[in-house]
């Protein structure tokens, strides 16, 4: 169709060939977020998304853990708490109390329905072998959404060509 | 700028989104789907009009995430039909701006 106004063009095209791989090494709430939300938003644009969960990040895609991450300002000066009230008995649950609400309030989905979200998406989940061992779990123990344990080597072939970042 | 869409006249950005909620309608709706390669059909106009009232009411596009989880439609099947970047295209053809939500 020939028309003299502006239409976007979507680049489906050039962005054809984009390939995004996070990987996740870190199992707090405040942690588990910003590889989802990336994941999430290459996945509307129609980037070919995997997500490679690794020590720490098996919080992540645990069935048993997922619902329940924690945050603590422990360690975080950027929570801007004293070091030792931060530390106090039943402040690290308070604390993700707070954060769990100020994510609901935005209308961010939790944990497990982000991952739903990103597989119903055409996002891969994959959790590190070595992580897996270490832990004793099994591909069971994981989100349905996860396609397999795979080693170090394998999720270079995956990644191959690919922007990766470390999260 | 005004431009002319399925013989009527209607406003669009920079980039060919409609700027005036009021001058959509299902004739213009398909000269839009035309556009991206869509074809218009009663599956695609309900995730349309869900898009349109939601704007309506809330004054923001809703996300991929939103039209999925509240509107009740498959994630799978809008990729179907609104191939690759469903939001934006979702946004274009409901003639509502580009969604800028994160989630």
């Amino acid at each position: 169709m020939t028309t003299d106004r502006p239409v976007p063009t979507f680049d489906d095209d050039v962005d054809g060939g984009r390939k995004l791989c996070l990987i996740c090494s870190k199992g707090s709430l405040d942690m588990a977020y910003p590889g989802l939300i990336l994941a999430n938003a290459a996945l509307g644009e129609g980037i070919e998304t995997h997500l490679f969960f690794t020590f720490w990040g098996y919080e992540i895609i645990r069935k048993k853990t997922m619902a329940n991450l924690q945050f603590t300002a422990v360690g975080n000066p950027a929570s801007h708490m004293p070091a030792l009230a931060a530390a106090l008995p039943g402040m690290q649950a308070l604390a993700t109390r707070m954060m769990r609400r100020q994510i609901a309030d935005l209308e961010v989905p939790t944990v497990p329905e982000m991952l739903d979200h990103i597989v119903a998406a055409g996002g891969h989940l994959w959790a590190c072998r070595m992580s897996a061992d270490m832990m004793k779990l099994k591909l069971e123990d994981l989100h349905e959404g996860v396609e397999g344990v795979i080693g170090a080597t394998e999720f270079m072939e995956i990644s191959a060509g690919a922007q990766t970042l470390f999260v | 700028m005004l431009t002319t869409i399925a013989g009527r006249p209607v406003h669009v950005n920079d980039e060919g989104f409609l700027t005036e909620f009021d001058e959509w309608d299902e004739t213009v709706a398909a000269a839009l789907a035309a556009d991206i390669g869509v074809v218009l059909d009663e599956e695609r106009l309900a995730v349309l009009r869900f898009v349109r009232r939601d704007y309506h009411e809330r004054g923001t596009t809703p996300t991929l995430r939103r039209v999925s989880a509240t509107g009740g439609f498959d994630t799978k099947r809008l990729f179907v039909l609104f191939p690759k970047k469903p939001a934006k295209k979702m946004a274009y053809v409901a003639g509502v701006p580009k969604p800028v939500g994160c989630v």
